[in-house]
């Protein structure tokens, strides 16, 4: 009787197996792999879910915590857009016509968002969780180089594509850069090439600069690429300083520059930060002073709305650049603008206003991709040619992930016309003259295969 | 010359807010014997009585203009300040001056917080070690940045320096340099005074009025002051409560230098703290002098050349100082002996 048990039959065997496999959930992925394409391989892949989530990762809290909340507003604001809500902002504008309001390829747009606290590690956790627990597909947002890099490089680890949002260092498409990682703001080399010829006109060729910089990434890049462009205009530039990022009071950085020589202060900090340089500067009466029997000038390479209206009054006449402002005449542009000014009461910023576009681009990219396989989106994205977003004609390039458009130079308006008219564009650098050979960052994009979740 | 005033002035004005600071801190250790890690959110609190008074004086009437649209075209918000509307001008003077207004908010307020706080919690920590009063008033610290960081967002908000008050004093012209040499923010220079003011006042109130002698007799015996029939105990909270005060109008005046968040009293509790160490626990004037020396030295060790030299060295040398003093002496610059000797 009990050796009559024993005995195992090779149909009991297979029937028990398959039993096994269908209730361990492992058949899709054994035929997947051996009969479904390989593209249906890959982290969070959605094809399974009537959504798809994308995950955004700003800095809510920390010295970039007023760039976070707009870049949040902005993604909302896409993910509605996209989801056929609202007016549709740019989408109608768009040189692409592939986005119709229905989702991205006819999935719902679902979001989760996460708090980088403008830290590297704090944003890496949130990314993560965003993409193992959330199931994201697409990560965005920014907002400090040093966690954009961060992120991105998580992204080209865990197979999940980065549509960087506020990034402006030269590393994030330079030295750091990933096959994973795609940007489409401005970086701090061509503000350099695009500030050059205003300081030049403004403020003469013989100057000395002293830089107060933000001691990351971001700050040194920039800080290079200030110093290379104004030293070509045949400016001098003293022993840059380094500052923390989010120092706060900057008043003991500032008070050397009183006896240093220099005749104008390059502020290479962003967010609260640059708002409280420079507003510690302009106390510390620096605009007032005569130095080398010339006028003492600020410059601010990289300035936004949301710090202009932060600094107030120290911020008029200040220089600087921006990858796009509000007051454009260009259609996409205005479309932008109606529909945040309409939804939230105030203007969008550039960190809103690239977040929104980089949402955009992705799910463009997709459905002219025809999946969400982040190598076949990669593919649609590189060397693509778009127009209706806000910059004029725009080339995302293959070779590093750079956008290259035009570049706007700024000035802290001296008669706003209301609250929200804080900066004019004095000038516009054309795509051409800031764009530069790969090679000079150097970097490797890495593969296009993607990696497994975990 | 010009260089090392400019920096003299600015270590003189950190100085300033770090004594105020750990002025409160050593009061508290030197009478209760409790080392209060709350202190910090005490000074984030008294600038958060400026924020309060401002958004007060700022509330405002929104009404549609339908003649004018927005830039984005939906109809004008015209936003007109309740402050203006009810007092007129004095509305426009009483929003420029909100921050020294809200010293009037902050006196009764951080005094009643003080002793709330010392008789509600700290009290029953008198006994044990001081890792456990730590703990306490460290988590006590946590739950008031947390309370306002929900109250007030978790981001900076700034605060003006009322208009009679901005820009930059020829300090150099005062000294026989040239002109325009040297020149430092005029609300620096006030906070700096302003320091000073509320250093003497509380120096001479302990030294010159009768609570005070109690005080300072309690802090060198407590019980053969309590055998005298003084109730010592309840002098040392009226303390406790005006090293709250001292914190808060601290932190008030700070907020034109400094936009508060919630963050803002840990960012000076760790320096305080370390101020009092090498000043001495316990001690009054080695906290005075230890918060103006460091503030000194840290000025300094952000200069172009030191920082040429030794990189990074303005971000640690408070740091070293400490670490220095701690192997060599102790018991801190002005310390009695045999407190936190062993």
């Amino acid at each position: 009787m009990s050796d009559s048990k024993r005995v195992i039959t090779r149909r009991q065997v297979i029937r028990t197996g398959m039993a096994g496999i269908l209730a361990t959930g492992v058949a899709p992925l054994v035929l997947s792999r051996n009969s479904w394409a390989q593209d249906k391989n890959f982290c969070n892949n959605p094809d399974s879910k009537s959504s798809v989530t994308l995950g955004f990762n700003m800095p809510l809290t920390g010295a970039y915590a007023d760039e976070g909340a707009d870049e949040q507003r902005a993604f909302e604001l896409a993910v509605e857009h996209l989801n056929g809500g609202g007016d549709g902002g740019m989408i109608p504008t768009f040189s692409s016509k592939t986005l119709k309001g229905n989702g991205i390829l006819g999935k719902k747009v679902a979001f989760v968002t996460g708090d980088t606290q403008t830290k590297a590690d704090a944003a890496r956790d949130s990314a993560r969780r965003m993409i193992e627990r959330d199931g994201a597909v697409m990560i965005s947002g920014g907002s400090s180089s040093g966690v954009a890099i961060a992120v991105q490089g998580l992204c080209q680890e865990m197979g999940v594509l980065f549509m960087a949002a506020l990034t402006h260092s030269n590393d994030t498409t330079g030295k750091d850069k990933k096959r994973y990682g795609f940007r489409h703001f401005f970086n701090a080399y061509q503000s350099g090439i695009a500030i050059a010829p205003t300081l030049a006109k403004a403020y003469g060729k013989d100057r000395v600069a002293y830089h107060l910089t933000a001691d990351y990434t971001w700050g040194w890049t920039q800080e290079e690429s200030m110093k290379n462009a104004t030293e070509a205009l045949g400016w001098k530039t003293l022993t840059p300083v380094r500052t923390p990022v989010g120092a706060g009071d900057f008043s003991q950085y500032i008070t050397p520059v009183l006896s240093s020589g220099a005749d104008v202060l390059i502020l290479n900090h962003y967010g609260f930060d640059m708002v409280n340089s420079l507003t510690q500067a302009v106390q510390f009466g620096l605009r007032d002073k005569q130095v080398n029997g010339k006028q003492f000038e600020i410059v601010v390479p990289l300035v936004s709305d949301l710090m202009a209206k932060g600094a107030g009054a120290a911020m008029k006449g200040i220089y600087g650049t921006s990858n796009w402002d509000w007051q454009l005449q260009d259609a996409g542009s205005q479309a932008f603008t109606k529909s945040f000014g309409a939804k939230y009461g105030q203007p969008p910023s550039q960190a809103a206003h690239t977040s929104y576009v980089q949402t955009l681009l992705y799910a463009d990219a997709c459905e002219r991709a025809g999946t969400f396989y982040p190598p076949e989106v990669i593919k649609s994205l590189e060397d693509y040619d778009f127009d209706g977003l806000g910059n004029g004609p725009t080339t995302y390039r293959g070779s590093d992930h750079q956008c290259f458009k035009d570049v706007l130079v700024v000035q802290g308006k001296e008669s706003p016309a209301n609250p929200f008219d804080l900066l004019e564009v004095v000038d516009t650098a054309s795509k051409d003259s800031v764009t530069y050979d790969p090679a000079i960052f150097g970097g490797e994009l890495g593969p296009y295969e993607p990696n497994k979740c975990t | 010359m010009d260089a090392i005033l400019a920096q003299l002035l600015n270590g003189l004005d950190k100085g300033g807010a770090y004594a105020l600071i750990a002025l409160g801190l050593t009061l508290v250790f030197g009478t209760l014997g409790v080392v209060n890690f709350a202190h910090g959110a005490l000074f984030m609190l008294g600038a958060f009585c400026a924020v309060t008074i401002r958004l007060l004086l700022s509330m405002e009437t929104v009404t549609i203009d339908p003649e004018k649209l927005s830039p984005w075209g939906t109809p004008l918000e015209v936003r007109t300040p309740l402050a203006q509307q009810w007092f007129g001008d004095w509305g426009s003077v009483m929003l420029d001056y909100s921050v020294p207004l809200a010293i009037l908010l902050a006196v009764p307020i951080m005094l009643i917080l003080g002793i709330v706080m010392e008789r509600g919690l700290i009290k029953h920590f008198y006994k044990r070690p001081h890792a456990e009063q730590i703990l306490v008033t460290f988590g006590l610290a946590i739950v008031l940045q947390e309370i306002v960081k929900a109250f007030f967002g978790p981001n900076p908000i700034p605060q003006p320096v009322p208009t009679d008050f901005r820009g930059a004093a020829d300090v150099g012209a005062w000294f026989g340099l040239q002109a325009g040499a040297v020149t430092y923010p005029v609300w620096r220079l006030v906070y700096l005074l302003f320091s000073v003011g509320i250093l003497a006042a509380v120096f001479a109130f302990l030294r010159f009025t009768t609570f005070g002698m109690v005080v300072r007799a309690g802090m060198a015996d407590r019980e053969t002051v309590g055998i005298l029939g003084i109730n010592i105990d309840r002098r040392f909270t009226i303390m406790f409560g005006l090293a709250a005060v001292v914190a808060g109008v601290a932190g008030v005046m700070y907020t034109p230098l400094l936009p508060p968040n919630y963050h803002l009293g840990m960012d000076f509790l760790v320096l305080s703290f370390v101020v009092v160490v090498v000043g001495g626990m316990g001690s009054l004037p080695g906290a005075v002098a230890a918060g103006f020396l460091l503030g000194i030295v840290q000025s300094f060790a952000s200069m172009t050349e030191i920082k040429s030299l030794l990189p990074g060295i303005d971000q640690i040398i408070i740091y070293l100082i400490a670490v220095i003093i701690l192997l060599v002496r102790p018991r801190g610059l002005l310390g009695r002996s045999g407190v936190m000797e062993t």
